[in-house]
């Protein structure tokens, strides 16, 4: 793995894939207000449960609380945070800078992304910076972390440390070209990536077979997304309005064959076979599971997706 | 060309309130082409303003005068005499924006008010439809995205593209928005020419975000503007 050369993060993310474990990681929305106790709440039932928690960035164009601070208080209450950084609201000066700060008050994992459009958002009339786009933010912060050099090429005193991290949505069309982004991503420099929501197991076993054949996946860390279905609702929704998300029929019927009060636990079983697929797979080296607000619901799913304990070291 | 689009009749009504000789300037170019700021545009907006301000019992004398180009200042220099006789106590412009400022450098001493919201470099795709295709960001990629622009056509101006939100050749912000990068992405791999999106495209400098001159070789600014 590209990771074993060149970085020594200090992550525990890195760690339990280093260590050839089965990594699990969770995610966390911060509030859209100021209530730490909200992200102290949520934090509760992710510790112990996952190696990392995703603590995302305006999600979906929506203000909230900046996800530095909510990782900051992630920290605060034991857990490891994947700090979240979209390309939408920042330019270069103020990515690099949250980079420096968020390393220096211990953040060690980042996700780099675009960001949804802020068309989607709470403030639609926003300007979008995209100053630089995700696959150039990796590469920015590799070369902050390995070389010690911002962006403009100037030295940097104590350079971040930072367990990179991308995503990649194998859905989304022209499918062919999925792995060729997969592929820009690692060579930019990503250590680990996060899946989109996976449904279409078909999909993504192809996706895997050509990222396996590349040797991609020998190349970096792949964390197969899931996101238990709460209700049929969902799953419609899931399937017609969010862009680049593949929900096959299947999984609305299977979820329509059950009573009423059985549909999340059906949801959760679903999750809960993926994850036993995913384990087996070649290529897959762990699951992100966003429990999109059911955050309570973490520890039930891990246990019953056998992925306790988790590892943990000095 | 240039498209622009007429602002609303009531915000060009209220930037007009105090005054009561006005000439209303038209453009013979890109404006005119794209239905917008034209002769007949002109005539057009000229009768609402009368009856508006008749309605209000405020009349207006508005005038009516399209030249071939308000971005060159030959062509401006026809309205010279006419400005200079009548006394005009405001301008308005239906040109470009920047056939507005050259109306409004020329007559300092009046103030000149915009009748079109100007929205970029466009083609006309077909009768009344115009659309978007360069936001002139001083370095053009065409070569590499196989003649289709991201910085204009894609939502989020992406180097690197197509992104996770592509849906079914749509882009994330509409299913009526072509994915400008799944087109890139279609039309190099007709051309065998893939290659040229797989690298990686680094980190560039916008060369858009201080006011722009070009000077070509040569030439130089004369020596009376040059300050
Ligand atoms: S890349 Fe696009 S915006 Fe830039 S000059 Fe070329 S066409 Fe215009
Ligand atoms: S869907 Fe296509 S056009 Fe829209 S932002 Fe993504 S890459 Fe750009």
């Amino acid at each position: 793995m590209s990771t074993e050369t060149n970085s020594k993060s200090e992550s525990n993310l890195e760690k339990v894939l280093k260590s050839g474990q089965f990594a699990f990681t969770g995610e966390l929305g911060p509030p859209r207000g100021t209530d730490a106790e909200e992200v102290r709440e949520k934090s509760k039932f992710l510790k112990g449960h996952v190696d990392s928690v995703n603590i995302t960035d305006n999600q979906t164009a929506v203000v909230r609380m900046s996800s530095w601070a909510a990782s900051l208080i992630a920290i605060q209450e034991g857990l490891e945070p994947n700090y979240q950084m979209v390309c939408r609201d920042r330019n270069r000066l103020a990515m690099q800078a949250d980079i420096l700060g968020g390393s220096a008050l211990g953040i060690r994992n980042m996700l780099c992304l675009s960001g949804d459009h802020q068309q989607f958002g709470d403030h639609p009339d926003a300007k979008g910076v995209f100053d630089i786009d995700s696959i150039q933010l990796i590469a920015m912060v590799k070369q902050m972390r390995d070389e010690g050099k911002f962006l403009s090429g100037n030295d940097i005193h104590q350079p971040p440390k930072m367990f990179i991290g991308a995503a990649s949505n194998p859905f989304a069309e022209p499918y062919e070209w999925r792995v060729h982004r997969l592929a820009k991503k690692i060579e930019a420099g990503a250590d680990f990536i996060q899946t989109q929501c996976i449904y279409n197991m078909d999909r993504f076993r192809e996706f895997i077979r050509v990222a396996n054949e590349e040797g991609l996946t020998e190349q970096v860390y792949i964390l197969a997304g899931v996101t238990p279905m709460k209700s049929v609702g969902m799953a419609r929704y899931m399937k017609t309005k969010v862009p680049g998300m593949d929900v096959p029929d299947e999984i609305i019927d299977r979820l329509k064959g059950v009573e009423k009060n059985k549909v999340a636990d059906e949801g959760i079983k679903i999750a809960c076979e993926q994850i036993e697929e995913f384990k087996e797979m070649k290529g897959v080296h762990g699951v992100h599971l966003m429990a999109i607000e059911w955050e309570h619901k973490v520890p039930e799913i891990a246990e019953q997706a056998k992925v306790l304990p988790r590892p943990v070291f000095d | 060309m240039i498209v622009a689009n007429r602002k609303p009749f009531a915000e060009i009504k209220e930037m007009l309130q105090g005054y009561h000789k006005v000439l209303n300037v038209g453009c013979g170019t890109c404006v005119s082409v794209c239905l917008t700021g034209g002769e007949k545009e002109v005539a057009v907006l000229n009768i609402e303003l009368e009856m508006a301000r008749r309605l209000d019992d405020d009349p207006i004398d508005i005038y009516a005068h399209t030249i071939e180009r308000q971005c060159d200042r030959e062509y401006l220099a026809e309205l010279d005499s006419l400005i200079e006789n009548e006394k005009f106590d405001a301008l308005l412009s239906m040109a470009c924006g920047v056939g507005i400022q050259f109306l409004a450098e020329r007559y300092p001493h009046i103030p000149t008010f915009p009748a079109v919201d100007t929205s970029g470099l466009a083609v006309n795709q077909a009768v009344g439809w115009y659309e978007e295709r360069c936001r002139s960001c001083s370095q053009c990629v065409l070569g590499f995205t196989g003649g289709i622009c991201p910085i204009t056509m894609c939502a989020k101006g992406l180097l690197n593209g197509p992104c996770g939100g592509t849906n079914k050749g749509s882009c994330e912000i509409s299913n009526e928005q072509p994915c400008a990068w799944f087109r890139i992405y279609d039309r190099l791999s007709g051309q065998s020419r893939l290659d040229a999106i797989k690298k990686i495209n680094v980190t560039r400098g916008w060369k858009d975000q201080a006011p722009r001159n070009l000077i070509q070789p040569g030439y130089k600014k004369p020596e009376k503007m040059a300050k």
